[in-house]
């Protein structure tokens, strides 16, 4: 059985083929659906295993990065997408994707959907592409197995990970869902630009309470072959880059737990 | 009921936008700024309860985590006190692209009654500011007052809701009854930039045809004859006169110049990969067995100069079109933005009344760039900027788009009968007239007669365009597309039905905004459309995938058959044109062209024992200092195709060569693309600047692991006056250098552009650009795993130069440190260079290279300081074994010469004999090795050192002008 991906995109949406290849690539079948057909009814959520929001820029951006796909997901969408979470299937966010989860509240508790939790303009007050060190923090069904530090490029220019209140970091600690934080290339904390947002605690991704819907920033479906790696001149490493783990470990989640059902 | 709300970021949230105003402002030598808050304005209409207000700012307008908000009342006074308080909105009737964006969130709310939002952005600025210093502030950062304007509490009235609706008026226009004084009356008042020959030759028409023309006939005929659309320079015959120059090209008479220089050689070289040249919006060439590539590079000069943001973001949105207007429509997979301005720090009291600080220029370009390109999702892969102080009043920007199409979809046919479909963004008054707006010089006044050519850009509508295009394309739904450029439907629809004839209804084309008259509509520039034409039996489906997706598609017109030019308004027919005379009616004229061979002064620099301040300050130079502030801030990564990246290296900030991209998951076939310009060749001979900048965009090809096998190129020309004979001189001997060099490397010509007029004149007295030629390279590369980056890899490894080092310091940045520009510029020496490509690919297919760089701007020192660098190690390094034809044989020339067709490259010492025996017929020395220590040290002619320093104090020196 082939896990089924639903990459829903919007108006700006813009990495959805990349991440659909990702996807592809850890062994799911991907459909690339417009929000509109959610929206309008055409078709359902429940036709799927995975929902995954891509990078780009929805909508523009405009008022707030993510803010009008999150209003829709909030309005619009609500029911169905909690019963998809309800269902045991999985979230994940990515860049945009992310902003999206944080700003409908589907992040970081998809019980409470409340949002908690921003991303909000650079400290550099600019739009800022480069490679990233991760340190695996957190417990999520998406991040299973992955315990070195990983390589993967950012690309934003709203990714400063905020709190409504320190009560709200406790939480996240406690239950484990920071999943990744920026470090330096050893993996310890570090400042602009390893860090290059200012996040809070160098926060790169969390998860919400369950594991199961993940939200960050960088981006693991442009380092899916170890040739997008900036430094693979010598071409001895592995095939894989460091963010297919993150897809695959979705697709096994499902193979797992959806063994045999038919949707 | 009109309410204000307005956005502030919480306390103790950083406000990062408020912090760089407050730098910004540094720069502008503004001391005494304490704090700068900015605040986003929002102002609703419409028949709303305050609860509702309230429910749009909870949960739209606002961030509970990060922002507060409060709403304003509607006259009430700010109470800010003590502070400056500036406010910033859109003038009625220029886009505002948030707009729709707020409007369909308060839907999406079960809001309905909301008639209209402006936007606006607040910024408070606490500090003790003069009068004079708070106009300098806004004047130059925060707003331009082109598109936007200073909020004056009392009388805010910028609802174009409520703009007068238009009433029809067919405007004849008394050509017949004309002299020529009166002629040219006409062509000036209308902007029309024709000249006597083209009025009267239009007037005979009309004379022929019993009646004046009407307005609208006019201006469609003055657009396609603008230089912009038809190329008319290029096009035209040229009397050409040279003295003293080498090579002699001859005193000649040119008939079409671009078909004697640039076409001539594509049509020789006859490559069979080659699929569509010079007849599309862009150039296609062979990618592999199911798509082809598509490439093209734009310049959006002019309103760049005006407005740095909308221009730049116009140009970049413009040239993607014309990707997704190629073919049926290829899907674009990466973008090269290469500028030219004058240097940052130029003097504030030296720019001129009408022109903008070139900082302030920059950064609107690069923004500009960046929103477009990154908000498209294609990523920003290759570019250039560099600098001159004669790009003060026109800078240039050239945006070049790359796309993948199908095979089966490269070529496109209308055919009569077929409906005229436009889709996309709305029609506005936003750049009316840029095509013959860009046909002529910028002056002082520019910035208010040619207000109307300056656009806004929309990049999401485009993607939507783009996502809902290539749908309709897979299902075979149309039979042509073209983009709305410049000239706007004038010239997409006047291309599309140029062989059949068109009818348009004007009134049917849908509007931002009520008050268009017949004429606006038919020649806006409005950005982000499209035209199909769609056989009728497919119009609801093709309408079905526009409107899923929320994209405006709407039957204007059809393409007729009958090869005329009509177009109605509400059934009055408006314009009734001869298809043949507006492509054809052009008359032939002869400009003289006179080429003087320049003599400059011959510098004298003193011989130095030490060259290490020398080579620091090269690395400091405008045009060969990091970019990477300006780099970071486009997405090079979107799409998961990068390989070799803007800036590689163990840090991810060494220079890249060419870039190399893998368009599709499944394959590992690459794309290679590069550039080459050099305008400083161009102050000693254009024709070797032609040459040169062949040759460095294809080193860099080579430098990257690729071939010459297959390989395009793209020629940009922006010149000054081309109707003084000493610019169209230089662009005659320009034109030749391409096709010389050219033809020897057997490199066709795909496509290419020609942008003129770039002079500023102030005070009667006009200033030219450097005439300024960009070469853009194009390649296929059939293993991207075979690609190889620039920087050094690991100690121990040798180090090579390849190919001849020669006194070729004319030009040079070497000579620019000194204020000089010297006469002996580099050559190309096609056979030896053939023979150095040649043998690096094959190294580098078989693995043999490490690392490779081309020597170019600043010569072999900057090239080996950017190469330990970059890969963090040391170098020692022989000029003795570097290959030098010479007769002063100094330090200083061989290592700062610019002499074409050079590279560094690092060998493992295991395959020293391999990688010699395949060089075995080139020019090379082992020159050096890598060290683990940070040492750089070079060694003179006579063996002993002649520069010393640390890698940690070059890559400062690299660093640091531009670390903004």
């Amino acid at each position: 059985m082939k896990p089924k991906v639903c990459v829903l995109r919007s108006a700006g949406t813009n990495c959805d083929k990349e991440t659909a290849a990702a996807f592809l690539l850890a062994g799911a079948e991907v459909e690339s659906l417009h929000i509109n057909n959610l929206v309008n009814g055409r078709r359902k959520l429940d036709q799927f295993h995975i929902l995954a929001l891509s990078g780009g820029f929805s909508y523009g951006d405009d008022v707030a990065s993510g803010k009008l796909f999150a209003n829709e997901l909030k309005f619009k969408l609500n029911e169905e997408l909690k019963k998809f979470i309800n269902d045991g299937k999985l979230v994940i966010g990515i860049c945009n994707g992310f902003q999206i989860l944080v700003k409908s509240g589907f992040l970081p508790n998809s019980a409470e959907l409340k949002q908690s939790t921003s991303l909000i303009l650079n400290d550099s007050a600019k739009f800022e592409d480069r490679w990233a060190y991760l340190k695996p923090t957190g417990k999520s069904v998406w991040t299973r197995g992955i315990k070195e530090i990983i390589y993967l490029p950012v690309a934003h220019g709203e990714g400063k990970f905020v709190i409504a209140d320190k009560e709200v970091l406790d939480k996240l600690k406690k239950n484990k869902q920071i999943v990744f934080k920026y470090c330096d290339p050893k993996g310890r904390s570090s400042n602009y630009p390893d860090n290059p947002n200012g996040s809070i605690e160098n926060i790169a991704g969390i998860s919400d309470t369950t594991g199961r819907i993940l939200g960050m920033m960088p981006h693991p479906e442009r380092h899916v072959f170890s040739a997008q790696h900036p430094r693979n001149w010598d071409r001895k490493g592995k095939k894989y880059g460091d963010g297919l783990q993150i897809f695959k470990n979705g697709v096994d989640f499902i193979k797992k737990n959806f063994k045999g059902e038919k949707i | 009921m009109q309410y204000k709300i307005e956005v502030v970021d919480k306390p103790g949230i950083f406000d990062a936008c408020g912090a760089g105003v407050t730098r910004d402002i540094s720069d502008l030598g503004i001391k005494g700024v304490k704090k700068v808050r900015f605040i986003q304005v929002y102002t609703l209409s419409g028949n709303l309860a305050e609860g509702q207000v309230i429910n749009i700012c909870e949960e739209l307008l606002s961030d509970k985590v990060a922002q507060d908000y409060r709403i304003l009342s509607n006259q009430e006074p700010d109470s800010s006190k003590g502070n400056h308080i500036i406010e910033i909105a859109y003038n009625p009737g220029v886009m505002d692209p948030v707009e729709a964006s707020v409007l369909k969130g308060i839907q999406d709310l079960g809001i309905k009654d909301v008639e209209s939002v402006k936007t606006a952005k607040k910024y408070i600025i606490s500090g003790k500011l003069s009068p004079a210093q708070l106009k300098t502030i806004s004047d130059k950062l925060l707003y331009n007052k082109l598109i936007q304007h200073i909020v004056n509490p009392r009388d805010e009235n910028g609802d174009t809701k409520h703009l007068p609706g238009y009433v029809f008026n067919l405007i004849n226009v008394d050509l017949l009854g004309a002299s020529d004084d009166g002629l040219l009356e006409i062509s000036s008042r209308g902007q029309l930039f024709l000249n006597l020959n083209e009025m009267r030759q239009i007037k005979d028409y009309f004379r022929k045809i019993k009646r004046n023309p009407t307005d609208c006939e006019l201006e469609t005929i003055a657009q396609t004859w603008s230089e912009h659309c038809y190329h008319k320079t290029f096009r035209g015959n040229i009397d050409y006169k040279e003295q003293k120059a080498d090579p002699e090209l001859g005193d000649k008479r040119i008939k079409n110049l671009l078909k004697s220089t640039i076409m001539k050689v594509t049509r020789e070289l006859d490559k069979s990969w080659c699929v569509s040249v010079f007849k599309d919006n862009s150039g296609v060439i062979k990618f592999d067995a199911k798509n082809n590539i598509c490439f093209k590079v734009e310049t959006h000069n002019h309103p760049s100069a005006l407005e740095p943001f909308g221009g730049a973001n116009t140009g970049i949105g413009g040239v993607i079109r014309d990707s997704m207007g190629t073919g049926l429509g290829a899907k674009p997979i990466l973008n090269s933005d290469i500028f030219c301005f004058a240097p940052p720090d130029f003097p504030f009291n030296k720019v001129a009344t009408g022109s903008l600080h070139p900082k302030r220029v920059m950064k609107g370009v690069v923004r500009g760039v960046a929103d477009y390109g990154n908000k498209m999702g294609i990523p920003t892969v290759n570019g250039a900027i560099l600098f001159h102080e004669h790009f003060a009043g026109n800078p240039l920007v050239y945006c070049g788009t790359a796309g993948i199409i199908p095979k089966d979809k490269s070529f496109k046919k209308t055919n009569p009968g077929d409906l005229v479909v436009v889709v996309g963004g709305a029609t506005g008054r936003d750049g009316i007239h840029g095509a013959t707006f860009s046909s002529g010089e910028l002056t002082h006044e520019s910035e208010t007669v040619s207000s109307g050519a300056v656009q806004i850009g929309n990049p999401i509508e485009e993607k939507k365009v783009l996502d809902t295009i290539l749908q309709a394309r897979d299902l075979n739904l149309y039979s042509a597309i073209t983009d709305c450029g410049a000239g706007g439907l004038s010239s997409a629809v006047g291309e599309m039905g140029a062989e059949i004839g068109a009818k348009v209804y004007l009134d049917r084309v849908p509007l931002k905004y009520a008050g268009l008259s017949y004429m606006e509509i038919w020649i806006s520039e409005s950005q982000e459309r499209m035209v199909l034409s769609v056989p009728p039996k497919n119009i609801d489906k093709l309408t079905a995938i526009f409107e899923n997706e929320n994209v405006r598609s709407t039957v204007i017109g059809e393409f007729t058959g009958t090869k005329r030019l009509e177009l109605y308004y509400r059934d009055n027919l408006v314009c009734d044109l001869d298809m043949h005379f507006m492509h054809e009616g052009i008359p032939q004229i002869t400009k003289k062209a006179v080429y003087i061979q320049a003599k400059h002064r011959e510098p004298k620099i003193p011989a130095k024992k030490d060259l290490t301040a020398d080579l620091l300050k090269l690395l400091g130079h405008f045009d060969i200092c990091s970019k990477e502030w300006v780099v970071r801030q486009y997405d090079h990564e979107v799409q998961g195709g990068s390989i070799i990246k803007p800036f590689v290296g163990i840090k991810n900030d060494g220079p890249s060569d060419a870039s190399v991209t893998k368009p599709l998951h499944d394959s590992d076939k690459g794309i290679i693309l590069s550039n080459g310009i050099n305008f400083r060749f161009g102050f000693i001979d254009p024709y070797w600047m032609a040459a040169s900048c062949i040759d460095e965009a294809l080193r860099q090809i080579i430098s990257v692991g690729g071939s010459l096998k297959e390989v395009a190129i793209l020629d940009n020309f922006c010149w000054g006056n081309p109707d003084k004979a000493d610019r169209l001189g230089s662009l005659v001997r320009a034109a030749y250098g391409c096709y010389d060099a050219a033809k020897a490397y057997s490199v066709p010509f795909i496509s290419g552009k020609d942008s003129f007029y770039n002079e500023f004149s102030l005070h009667g007295r006009s200033t030219p650009i450097p005439g300024t030629l960009l070469i853009s390279a194009i390649s296929v590369m059939e293993d991207i795993n075979k690609s190889v980056s620039m920087y050094a890899k690991e100690s121990g490894d040798l180090i090579y130069v390849v190919g001849k080092t020669r006194d070729e310091l004319g030009g040079s940045h070497y000579y620019d440190l000194y204020k000089m520009i010297g006469n002996r510029l580099p050559r190309v020496y096609y056979s030896e260079a053939l023979k150095t490509f040649a043998a690096l690919n094959a190294a580098a297919e078989k693995g043999l290279v490490k690392a490779m760089h081309d020597c170019s701007d600043g010569g072999l020192g900057v090239a080996l300081a950017e190469v330990a660098f970059s890969g963090g190690l040391g170098l020692s390094l022989f000029l003795g074994e570097v290959p030098y034809i010479s007769t002063s044989r100094r330090n200083d020339n061989l290592l700062f010469s610019e002499s074409n067709s050079r590279f560094v490259v690092e060998v493992d010492k295991k395959y020293q004999k391999e990688f010699e025996k395949i060089l075995k017929n080139t020019s090379f020395g082992l020159a050096g090795c890598l060290t683990a220590k940070t040492d750089f040290k070079i060694y003179g002619l006579d063996g002993k050192i002649c520069l010393n320093t640390d890698i940690a104090k070059l890559k400062e020196a690299w660093q640091r002008p531009l670390r903004w």
